[in-house]
């Protein structure tokens, strides 16, 4: 099991988070100007690296904010933990798979 | 036939001597990139079906020691929608002819699989999914729990318990096979039909020209050729990447175990979305069991504990036999998921690569669908007609195949 740190209640085990998927994903500034395949990009498409992945976590048994980490998908480490309104802080190079937008 | 019979070889044995070692050549008129079920099946039905020989799978492993090693062997057609009965059912149609076709007793067992109902709601879709089915001539009914019984003597109906069983589907042609069996059983009438399986040669990059894949970089050099399968599961968007390809995929753990062998007492497969836990029992006697994918993206191979201490909570309520059971292994395997829960067969923007994926947690049971399609789509260049609703524009189109409910992670 993970052991997550969470920014507001600290390091709590990972039954205790729902899993948001990909952090950084921006609603669309102008969605009727968005194309069928921009929306399928919203919509459908994730990155699914092989390596750091920045990702959202909601503290749902705790105090239930969401706020980002970046995990390794190999190791499952987890790198480091930020608030939602916080820049990704560096951490190694995403490898294949992501960052390619 | 080989003067070998497969028959006499040790379960677990990795029996290489089925196929050949060959080093890659410098082209090949198609190649499949990945040597597991799929990867297998696609090479097969290139040859069989297409007369295509001149073609090589190449494995960045060991062959069929990915997803076709780590999955719970269970095979049923029993999907909700149109198109996935209609390549699950061909999925099913093939294996119930391939253990004669390929001259090889894989232990296909039709001994049924029931699909539990604990709600009021699971028990309206599962009568709908059966009436669903049976428009679709995918063999199914459901059943009272007392009828569960029958067919399943251990499973618990009492009415006692948190979640008590109000009836399951029940599909007789579904049931098991011994999956590294499988894999042996296509290598080696791959081998015998000419396609060179090259392992332990992982693709680290694509040759292009233009928008036009030609050929593929290895770690055992260059190897060159128009049309390109990507078979790669758990890795298919760490793969596609290379080539500049992106999926709507996400890669999450998804894990199984076994306990210790024990006397035969569980006659069918059990399938319970609700409190979520399969079983059944293998040939050998292990009981197999499978989890619920962990909820995070993960290439480890592993997932976490907890998982699997709620699949055990699950099985010992539907199960209570099993109090006293030893669990002898858990491992865990690399599942791709698609937003729809339904699979990706067919072209991709590249021209001549092509890409099987997305099969989330049901991909064994499809295996010889899934190449029958590929092969298809490999060979002519066009969808084949169970492929065509799995392509890749249907997450542009929006028609997507919303399999969540018949599928689920409980495949």
């Amino acid at each position: 099991m993970l052991q997550i740190e969470c920014p507001w209640c600290g390091p709590r085990d990972e039954t205790e988070y729902h899993y948001g998927g990909q952090a950084h994903v921006a609603y669309p500034e102008d969605p009727d100007a968005l194309s069928d395949e921009e929306w399928a990009e919203y919509l459908f498409y994730r990155d699914n690296p092989k390596g750091p992945f920045a990702e959202r976590w909601v503290h749902s048994t705790g105090c239930r904010r969401w706020f980002n980490v970046v995990r390794d998908t190999v190791t499952y480490e987890v790198l480091a933990v930020y608030t939602r309104t916080d820049p990704r802080p560096a951490t190694a190079s995403v490898s294949a798979a992501g960052g390619a937008r | 036939m080989t003067s070998q019979s497969p028959q006499r070889s040790v379960p677990g044995e990795h029996p290489e001597w089925l196929w050949g070692d060959p080093d890659p050549k410098r082209s090949y008129d198609a190649i499949v990139i990945g040597g597991g079920g799929h990867g297998l099946a696609t090479a097969y039905y290139l040859a069989k079906n297409h007369g295509l020989t001149d073609i090589a799978i190449v494995e960045k492993g060991w062959l069929a020691g990915g997803n076709m090693a780590r999955n719970t062997t269970i095979i049923r057609s029993n999907y909700l929608w149109d198109e996935s009965a209609a390549i699950y059912e061909h999925a099913l149609s093939l294996w119930e002819q391939l253990p004669e076709e390929l001259d090889y007793d894989f232990l296909f067992s039709q001994r049924g699989v029931l699909n539990l109902a604990h709600s009021m709601q699971d028990v309206r879709d599962s009568v709908r999914r059966v009436e669903a089915n049976r428009l679709n001539k995918v063999d199914a009914e459901f059943l009272t729990p007392e009828e569960v019984a029958k067919i399943c003597p251990i499973v618990n109906i009492s009415p006692d318990v948190r979640y008590p069983v109000l009836g399951a589907t029940f599909q007789p042609r579904a049931g098991i096979a011994k999956h590294d069996h499988v894999a042996w059983a296509f290598a080696r009438a791959c081998d015998a039909m000419g396609v060179d399986i090259i392992q332990n040669c992982e693709v680290t990059g694509f040759v292009k020209d233009g928008n036009r894949v030609t050929g593929i970089e290895t770690t055992r050099g260059r190897i060159l050729s128009d049309t390109i399968g990507m078979v790669a599961a758990g890795h298919s968007s760490v793969l596609a990447e290379k080539a500049g390809v992106r999926l709507p995929v996400q890669s999450h753990p998804l894990q199984a175990l076994v306990s210790e062998l024990y006397e035969p007492v569980h006659p069918t497969v059990v399938m319970s979305n609700y409190v979520h836990v399969y079983v059944s029992q293998a040939h050998k006697g292990e009981l197999v069991m499978g989890a619920g994918v962990d909820q995070y993206n993960g290439y480890g191979q592993r997932g976490s504990f907890h998982v699997i201490e709620h699949q055990m909570a699950a099985a010992l309520e539907l199960f209570p036999i099993f109090s006293r059971a030893h669990l002898l292994r858990t491992w865990g395997g690399i599942v791709d998921v698609c937003p729809d829960a339904s699979p990706i067969i067919g072209a991709t923007p590249v021209d001549g690569l092509y890409v099987n994926a997305g099969w989330g947690t049901g991909g064994f049971k499809a295996t010889p669908a899934a190449g029958w399609v590929m092969a298809h789509a490999m060979a002519t260049g066009q969808p084949h007609e169970l492929g065509a609703p799995f392509g890749l524009e249907r997450f542009t189109t929006g028609h997507l195949i919303d399999e969540h409910g018949a599928a689920g992670v409980a495949h």
